[in-house]
């Protein structure tokens, strides 16, 4: 074997470094899209690697759905203080508020739908240019045909017919004014090449990520942590559980796992063993429709 | 473990949705929970066999019409390697989705249907990984099921087909009998063609060499972006940040700036933020100069050993994928790696029809799916190679001004007015 050959990690950093600095090559305004959870934590130690030890070309920017777990908000806060990078907060709320926005109702509102507003209003406030984000291709089947450079319409709109090839590693980020585009430089990575990753550059997580104990509502085979938010019915089975979180999004539509995977070798060998997806077990949006997640994408969100 | 990008070249009718749908199930990477979805949406159910095609098709209009529209990335990895499929649409009026799939792809798995053999659409795909200079392909001559696993049937087909890949100059031409349906030769020998003494097709992907499709003789270093923090610590930091596509920098190496030509040395590689002694293609890397010279985005740089060629006039096999019809004279925007020049292409030496292969000599126009031989001339000079020689710096689109859209795919075959490396076909 040649000493010259990239570990397959190493292919997808480089990669993925790349693409961050096409993105800082190529536009005026950009902005790194932080969600708290696993995936854009990696962006962030991605960029830091493409970028170090200049400061980040974009500032972190995070809309807040006001249904966020504690724990992710208190790691955002902490992870933009210890590198020293600009965070700016947009909060559905506020959205909701000023525009006298509709919530949903029933027993897990979500603020999927919602967000998107608040995205888009961000944007514009600050004329973003290029949004960065950790969506990644395994993740569900509308996904898998996004181009890295995802060109959106003013209104955040996905036209999947009407994608722009995208060829070698070439990137064309040339918009018009008023349109803007969504990256993902980490498209071609899969939940365990995350994970992977992740023990092999060490990068902290939230603690939610592991293995800890909480008070949960059985909801059509799933698990829900109960909150001010979710509605409770004197029939619901709620349970104290040692219970994780595969993915990290609101906690009206992120389900936890029964789990007492407590470091990342255990993580690790739990998702080599299961038989479930990572939206299928835990995103209680997908559900809704064969197309939910292509019908959002259309609609502006990431 | 490292990673092989491939494409397959197919339609539904040949089974390439099955193909995956069976590559992906067999490798145990499709859950539970997406079988169950599959099932859901499956409508005719015979001996209880779920339809593995509906695992590729991404969205609404897709399934609804049981056909593939864009390119979809589907993801699996066995103990060896992971695998990144770019599927692909087959039809004549998606060429420009294979030719985006191919342009990222190390191989491409051409589907045959055992019973029509080598077909026009056969021709026409094999071109395409032809004109993408991929470097392995597997033939895969599927629904063996339907001939009675025929050897003789099949090896008519590998016959055939041999002919197409030395007309087109194809290299590493593997060839396997398989049926997507019912497994065989996918990931286990199949018991059904003792005949056949090659490995399944799932062994061939794992064990084909792509590291040595890597150049590593010839330093290309497109840089991106400068990293200039200007902080008090770090006044003079000046570095130059980018992905070394083909290679080897170290310290002390000689370069050279392109397209200015000023010569420098390599002072300093950085892999990570931190000091290495060496780096290679693939990796994103920072690099420094001993010499204080303006360097900035769109710039190369090049290793002294290994001259790129620069020039502002040079040849391209363009594949068009704008239905606004290309024009000679019209003018675009050419990127090639980080580097943006505007350009006019000149005249069209002749159109190629890919589905019935003929040549149209000195075309009007060239509309969407077209492949052409061009001359483009750029305002400024670009540092480049053919695309035979180095895909890594060959290979260039074409933007329209006035929309931004990717219009043109240009694989560079020659400075102008030197011999020509594409295959008479």
């Amino acid at each position: 074997m040649s000493a010259y050959k990239l570990d397959y990690l190493d292919q997808l950093e480089s990669e993925a470094i790349h693409i961050f600095r096409e993105v800082a090559g190529q536009f005026e305004r950009p902005a790194l899209l932080f969600s708290g959870g696993k995936d854009s934590i990696v962006l962030v130690h991605l960029a830091l690697k493409a970028f170090r030890p200049g400061k980040f070309p974009f500032p972190l920017v995070h809309i807040d759905t006001g249904h966020n777990f504690q724990e992710a908000l208190d790691f955002r806060d902490y992870l933009a203080e210890t590198i020293g990078e600009k965070l700016i907060v947009r909060n559905v709320e506020d959205t909701i508020k000023a525009k006298g926005l509709t919530e949903q109702k029933g027993k897990l509102p979500s603020r999927n739908g919602l967000q998107t507003y608040t995205l888009l209003d961000t944007i514009e406030e600050f004329e973003f240019d290029a949004c960065i984000g950790g969506a990644r291709r395994d993740e569900e089947k509308a996904r898998a045909k996004e181009r890295i450079f995802s060109v959106r319409d003013e209104f955040g709109s996905w036209d999947p017919k009407l994608q722009r090839p995208e060829l070698w590693n070439i990137y064309n980020g040339r918009i018009n004014k008023g349109e803007n585009v969504r990256v993902f430089p980490i498209s071609n990575w899969t939940e365990l090449d995350i994970w992977n990753y992740i023990r092999r550059e060490n990068i902290e997580l939230p603690s939610i990520y592991f293995a800890h104990e909480r008070e949960v509502l059985e909801f059509d085979g799933r698990l829900v942590a109960t909150n001010e938010f979710v509605q409770l019915h004197e029939s619901d089975v709620v349970t104290r559980k040692t219970v994780r979180y595969r993915t990290v999004g609101d906690m009206t539509c992120t389900a936890a796992v029964e789990s007492s995977a407590s470091t990342l070798d255990d993580i690790i060998n739990e998702i080599i063993a299961t038989n479930t997806s990572e939206r299928g077990q835990t995103r209680i949006d997908d559900r809704v429709s064969e197309a939910a997640m292509e019908d959002r994408k259309k609609n502006g969100y990431f | 473990m490292d990673i092989l990008r491939f494409l397959t070249a197919g339609s539904v009718d040949d089974g390439k949705s099955t193909l995956i749908g069976r590559l992906l199930y067999d490798s145990k990477s499709i859950m539970v929970d997406q079988l169950e979805a599959i099932e859901r949406s499956t409508k005719n159910k015979e001996e209880g066999r779920v339809d593995l095609a509906l695992l590729t098709d991404g969205l609404r209009a897709e399934r609804e019409q049981g056909i593939t529209i864009d390119v979809a990335y589907k993801y699996f990895s066995t103990p060896k390697r992971k695998f990144i499929i770019a599927d692909t649409p087959g039809h004549i009026q998606y060429t420009r989705n294979m030719v985006t799939g191919a342009s990222n792809s190390d191989l491409a798995i051409i589907l045959i249907d055992a019973r029509h053999g080598v077909v026009e659409q056969t021709r026409r795909h094999s071109i395409i990984v032809s004109l993408l200079n991929l470097p392995h392909v597997v033939v895969a001559v599927n629904k063996m099921d339907l001939v009675h696993y025929s050897q003789d049937k099949y090896n008519d087909i590998v016959i055939d087909y041999s002919q197409v890949a030395a007309s087109l100059g194809l290299k590493n031409v593997t060839y396997i009998p398989i049926s997507a349906l019912n497994g065989d030769n996918i990931v286990e020998k199949s018991t059904s063609m003792p005949w056949y003494d090659g490995g399944s097709l799932l062994s061939v992907l794992e064990t084909v060499e792509v590291s040595e499709d890597i150049n590593l003789t010839e330093g290309r270093f497109p840089v991106q972006y400068v990293i200039r923090p200007q902080t008090e610590e770090l006044p003079d930091y000046r570095g130059y940040a980018g992905k070394i596509i083909s290679g080897i920098y170290r310290k002390g190496d000689k370069v050279v700036v392109q397209p200015s030509g000023i010569e420098s040395t390599i002072s300093a590689v950085e892999l990570g933020g931190k000091e290495v002694e060496e780096a290679f293609a693939p990796q994103s890397v920072v690099l420094h100069l001993a010499d204080d010279v303006d360097i900035s985005r769109g710039d190369m740089i090049v290793k002294q050993d290994a001259p790129v060629q620069v020039a502002q006039e040079f040849e391209v096999v363009l594949c068009w994928m704008s239905n606004t019809p290309l024009v000679p004279r019209n003018r675009y925007l050419l990127q090639i790696n980080s580097r943006n020049v505007r350009c006019v292409v000149k005249e069209l030496e002749y159109k190629l029809n890919v589905n019935t292969l003929e040549k149209e000599l000195s075309p009007v126009s060239a509309g969407l799916n077209d492949v052409v031989k061009a001359t483009i001339k750029t305002a400024s000079p670009i540092a480049f190679d053919t695309y035979q020689k180095l895909r890594a710096n060959g290979g260039a689109i074409l933007i329209d001004e006035t929309s931004n859209v990717t219009v043109g795919a240009c694989m560079i075959t020659t400075q102008a007015s030197e011999k020509p490396f594409w295959p008479e076909i």
